[in-house]
C-alpha cells in the first residue's frame, strides 16, 4: 500500500448542510458528521486536501485548479434560496502543477487553469468550506472528464500518487459526491425530506455496507451497476469511487466509518471515512485491466489510428490469464530489455484462489495449522505459469527474494521444495522472515528470469 | 394593450469559441479569428433581425440546469464575469445585462397555472450560465435588449426524452401565451448545438481550423437530416425523431430548448431559414431563423 494518502473521505455536495443544517434534522447531523470528519482530517497530518469534483465536468482532458487563492461568491444553479456561498480558498499551485505533469508523463491530457472568477463547483465548495474552514491545509480540486472511463481515471489517480511521492507529501483524498442522486423535482417542505425511493434507499445501504467494510474496490466495481440502478443520468457517473479506489491502491480492506448518511432533496448524502491501515481483511478479484498509462482516445472514440502506440506502451506489461489474479492493482510481471521482473506470488490457485496446504489463520484471525510445502510448491507452479505465458521459463530464473511470514517454523519445508525445483536451476537467494503478508499465506516469492 | 407576439424564433448555439473568435471588449482572451463560417452565418442572422422591430429576448439555455423544475432569473440586472469552466482559456466574459423580470414572472406565473415546477430566481449573486450569454452576445451584441433567461430542466436526465419534450411542448405554449398577454414583442433563441460528440484534444491554438471538422460521419448525417427537416417546415417530425436524434447523436437538443421553442412558435410548417452551418470542437452547430414577423404579415 501507498504510504501517501492518510485518509480518504467521501462527503455530499449539497449546499443545506452549510448554509441551512438547521431546517432540517438531517441536514444537521450531516452538519455534524462533516465538524466531526473535519477533526479528523485536521490530526491527519496531511499536507494537501486533493479532489475530485464530480461538479466539474471536463471535456479536454482533466483540469486541475491552480489559482492559488480562489475568491468569489457561489449560488447554486437549483438551490439558490438557501443563500450564497462567498469563498476564498487556499489552492496548493505548485503541487496542481506537479500533478498535471505527472499526467502527461502517464499519456493524460491535463491542464492547469488559474483564472479569477473560475466557477469553482458548489461540491468542492462546500466540502472545503466544512472540512478545512480556516484553509489550515491547503487543497487542490481536479475535474471529472466526462468521457473518460475507468482505466482514465484511475491513471488520473495514479499520476496523482506519483506526483504526491514526488514532492513528498501526505494527502486527505476526496470524492465529494451524492450516493444515488435522484433529488425531488419539486420544492418540499425541508421537514418532510427523505430518500427519493426504497429503491435507492436499499443501494445506498449497500454501498455503505462495503464502505464501512473498508471495501472500497468492491464498490469502485459496482460503479456502474450503482450508477444505472440509483443515478441520474448526467453526464458524471459515478467515476469518484474509481478514482479514489485507485488512490488507495484498488484496495478492500481499508478500515471505514460512516459518521453520518441523509438524505437531501431526495439525495443520498453520506460522510465516511476511511483510513488506510489495513483491516487484515477483504480479498480481491480485481478482474479488469489496471493501466499505467493512458494510451489513447477514450472509449467512445477508440484509438484506431496509431494501434502501434498503444501496443507498444503496454508490450513490457504482463498479465498471465492462466495464474492467479494479483491481489492488487499490479500486473503479474514486467520485461524490461532482455530481463522478466515478477511481483510477489503467492500460493493461491489459480482456479479458485483455494490455498494448497491451507490457510495460516481463519477469517476470524484464529490461527491455523498448514503446510508449507504445500504452499511452497504451488508457488513455483504459479511462477512456472506466469514466466510461460511471458515466454520464458523456470529454468531462466536468476535471482529469488522469498518471505516466510515464519522462518523458524517454516524454513526446513520451504527449503526442501527449493531444493527439489528451483535449486536445481540455481539462482541466487535471499530469504526473509517477514510480520504478515496481505492473504493468509505463509511463503511468496519476488522472481527475476531471463525474458 | 396590443396582442404581444413571438416575431422569430433562433436555434443560435452558445460554444464560447464563438465569441473567443470576434475578440469583443468584454472577453479577455483574444484570438487570431477562426470559425468563420457560424460567424458569418450569425452576422446574417443579425442582419435579417436588424428591420424586425422586437422588445426583448427569450432564451432557454442547457448550460442553466435545474433538477428541481424550471428557473427563471429575476433579477433586473446581472453585472459580473462570467468563466466557461471547460474552456476558461477562451472565454472570461464581463457581462451586464438587463433582464425583463415582469415578463420572466408572467411566463412563470402561467406555467405554474399549468402545474409545471418553476421557481424564480432571485438571488443577485447569483452568476448567469455562459450558454445563456454566448448566445444573447452572438444574437444581439450590442446588450441593448432586456433577457428572460429560463433554466434546462433536466427531464430527460430524469425520466426520458419523451417526458421532457412533454415538459418542454407545455413551457412553449405557457411561454407564448404570456408573450400574448404582455403585450410585447419577443425573439426567442434556442441555445443548442445539434449534434454534441466533442472532440477530448485541443489544438495549441484553439481557433486553429486545420484540424476543425465533425467527430464522425454518422454526426453529420444526424445534423444534415434535422437541418434539411427544419428547412422543409417539418418540425413535427423533428420533434417525434427526437429520441433517435439525443440518443445517437448525444445532441445537445437533449436540455429541451429547441422543442421548447418550437412549441412556442407553434410546431410552424414555415420553412426554416438555415443562416450557417460548421463544427466547434467537433459538434455540429446550425444558426436558424423562423421569421415568425412575416408569417403575421402575410
Amino acid at each position: 500500500m501507498n504510504d501517501v494518502i492518510v485518509k480518504s473521505l467521501v462527503v455530499p455536495a449539497h449546499p443545506h448542510p452549510l448554509l441551512v443544517p438547521e431546517q432540517n434534522a438531517g441536514w444537521q447531523r450531516i452538519r455534524d458528521a462533516y465538524d466531526e470528519a473535519r477533526k479528523v482530517v485536521e490530526e491527519s497530518g496531511a499536507d494537501i486536501i486533493i479532489i475530485y469534483s464530480t461538479l466539474w465536468p471536463s471535456i479536454i482532458g482533466h483540469q486541475i485548479q491552480a489559482l492559488p487563492e480562489a475568491e468569489w461568491t457561489l449560488v447554486d444553479a437549483d438551490f439558490h434560496d438557501v443563500g450564497s456561498i462567498p469563498y476564498k480558498l487556499k489552492i496548493d499551485a505548485e503541487f496542481a502543477e506537479a500533478w498535471n505533469q505527472a499526467n502527461h508523463a502517464r499519456g493524460l491530457d491535463s491542464r492547469t487553469v488559474a483564472y479569477h472568477g473560475f466557477p469553482i463547483d458548489v461540491g468542492s465548495v462546500v466540502a472545503l468550506k466544512l472540512l478545512n474552514p480556516n484553509n489550515d491545509i491547503p487543497a487542490v480540486i481536479c475535474s471529472s472528464n466526462v468521457y473518460a472511463d475507468r482505466a482514465e481515471t484511475s491513471v488520473l489517480a495514479k499520476s496523482c500518487l506519483d506526483a504526491l511521492a514526488a514532492t513528498g507529501k501526505k494527502a486527505v483524498a476526496v470524492s465529494v459526491m451524492s450516493l444515488s442522486n435522484r433529488m425531488f423535482t419539486e420544492p418540499i417542505n425541508p421537514i418532510d425530506d427523505r430518500i427519493h425511493s426504497q429503491k435507492d434507499d436499499e443501494w445506498n445501504q449497500k454501498i455503505l455496507e462495503l464502505l464501512s467494510q473498508g471495501r472500497l474496490e468492491d464498490v469502485a466495481q459496482l460503479s456502474r451497476t450503482i450508477h444505472n440502478q440509483i443515478r441520474v443520468q448526467k453526464v458524471v457517473t459515478f467515476k469518484p469511487m474509481w478514482w479514489l479506489s485507485a488512490m488507495n491502491d484498488n484496495r478492500n480492506d481499508l478500515n471505514g466509518d460512516v459518521l453520518a448518511y441523509e438524505a437531501i432533496h431526495g439525495a443520498g448524502a453520506g460522510v465516511i471515512i476511511l483510513d488506510p491501515t489495513s483491516s487484515g481483511q477483504g480479498d480481491i478479484e480485481y478482474d479488469e485491466d489496471d493501466v499505467e498509462v493512458f494510451a489513447g482516445e477514450r472509449s467512445v472514440l477508440a484509438n484506431m489510428e496509431n494501434p502501434e502506440t498503444v501496443t507498444k506502451s503496454n508490450s513490457d506489461i504482463v498479465h498471465a490469464s492462466s495464474a492467479p489474479k494479483p491481489v492488487g492493482a499490479y500486473p503479474h510481471a514486467r520485461r524490461e530489455g532482455d530481463l522478466l521482473y515478477l511481483s510477489g506470488i503467492g500460493p493461491r490457485h489459480p482456479k479458485d484462489n483455494s490455498i494448497p496446504g491451507g490457510p495460516i489463520k481463519s477469517p476470524e484471525g484464529e490461527s491455523l495449522e498448514y503446510d508449507i510445502k504445500a504452499q511452497t510448491r504451488a508457488v513455483v507452479d504459479n511462477l512456472e505459469i506466469i514466466l510461460k505465458e511471458a515466454g520464458s521459463s523456470l529454468d531462466k530464473v536468476i535471482d529469488v527474494t522469498s518471505f516466510l511470514v515464519n522462518m523458524e517454523r517454516d524454513f526446513q519445508g520451504y527449503n526442501e521444495v527449493w531444493a527439489e525445483t528451483l535449486g536445481k536451476v540455481g539462482p541466487t537467494r535471499t530469504t526473509l522472515a517477514i510480520s504478515a503478508l496481505p492473504t493468509p499465506i505463509a511463503v511468496e516469492m519476488k522472481v527475476i528470469a531471463k525474458a | 394593450m396590443a396582442k404581444g407576439s413571438i416575431v422569430a424564433g433562433l436555434l443560435a448555439p452558445h460554444p464560447p469559441h464563438l465569441v473567443y473568435a470576434e475578440n469583443p471588449e468584454q472577453n479577455e482572451p483574444t484570438s487570431e479569428g477562426g470559425w468563420e463560417q457560424l460567424r458569418w452565418g450569425y452576422e446574417r442572422l443579425r442582419e435579417s433581425l436588424s428591420e424586425v422591430d422586437y422588445d426583448c429576448l427569450v432564451i432557454l439555455s442547457p448550460h442553466w440546469q435545474t433538477y428541481v423544475g424550471t428557473h427563471f432569473l429575476g433579477v433586473e440586472n446581472f453585472k459580473s464575469l462570467s468563466v466557461d469552466p471547460v474552456f476558461p482559456n477562451l472565454f472570461r466574459f464581463h457581462y451586464d445585462m438587463k433582464i425583463d423580470v415582469e415578463l420572466a414572472q408572467a411566463i412563470h406565473d402561467e406555467a405554474q397555472g399549468q402545474g409545471m415546477s418553476v421557481k424564480m430566481m432571485e438571488n443577485p449573486d447569483f452568476r448567469v450560465d455562459y450558454g445563456t450569454i454566448t448566445s444573447c452576445h452572438m444574437v444581439r451584441p450590442q446588450w441593448d435588449k432586456p433577457i428572460v433567461a429560463i433554466s434546462s430542466n433536466r427531464g430527460n436526465a430524469y425520466y426520458s426524452v419523451e417526458v421532457m419534450q412533454e415538459m418542454m411542448l407545455e413551457l412553449g405554449r405557457v411561454t407564448r401565451k404570456a408573450i400574448e398577454d404582455s403585450g410585447k414583442r419577443c425573439v426567442l433563441i434556442a441555445s443548442n448545438s445539434l449534434s454534441h460528440r466533442h472532440f477530448t484534444t485541443e489544438s495549441a491554438v484553439p481557433e486553429d481550423m486545420s484540424v476543425e471538422h465533425i467527430t464522425s460521419h454518422a454526426m453529420h448525417l444526424w445534423d444534415m437530416r434535422i437541418i434539411e427537416l427544419l428547412r422543409a417546415g417539418k418540425s413535427q417530425q423533428v420533434v417525434n425523431e427526437m429520441p433517435e436524434f439525443v440518443e445517437q447523436a448525444i445532441a445537445e437538443a437533449d436540455g429541451g430548448a429547441l422543442t421548447w421553442m418550437l412549441s412556442a412558435i407553434g410546431m410552424p410548417e414555415q420553412e426554416a431559414i438555415l443562416h450557417g452551418y460548421g463544427t466547434i470542437i467537433g459538434t455540429g452547430n446550425a444558426i436558424m431563423e423562423w421569421p415568425c414577423h412575416a408569417w403575421s404579415d402575410a
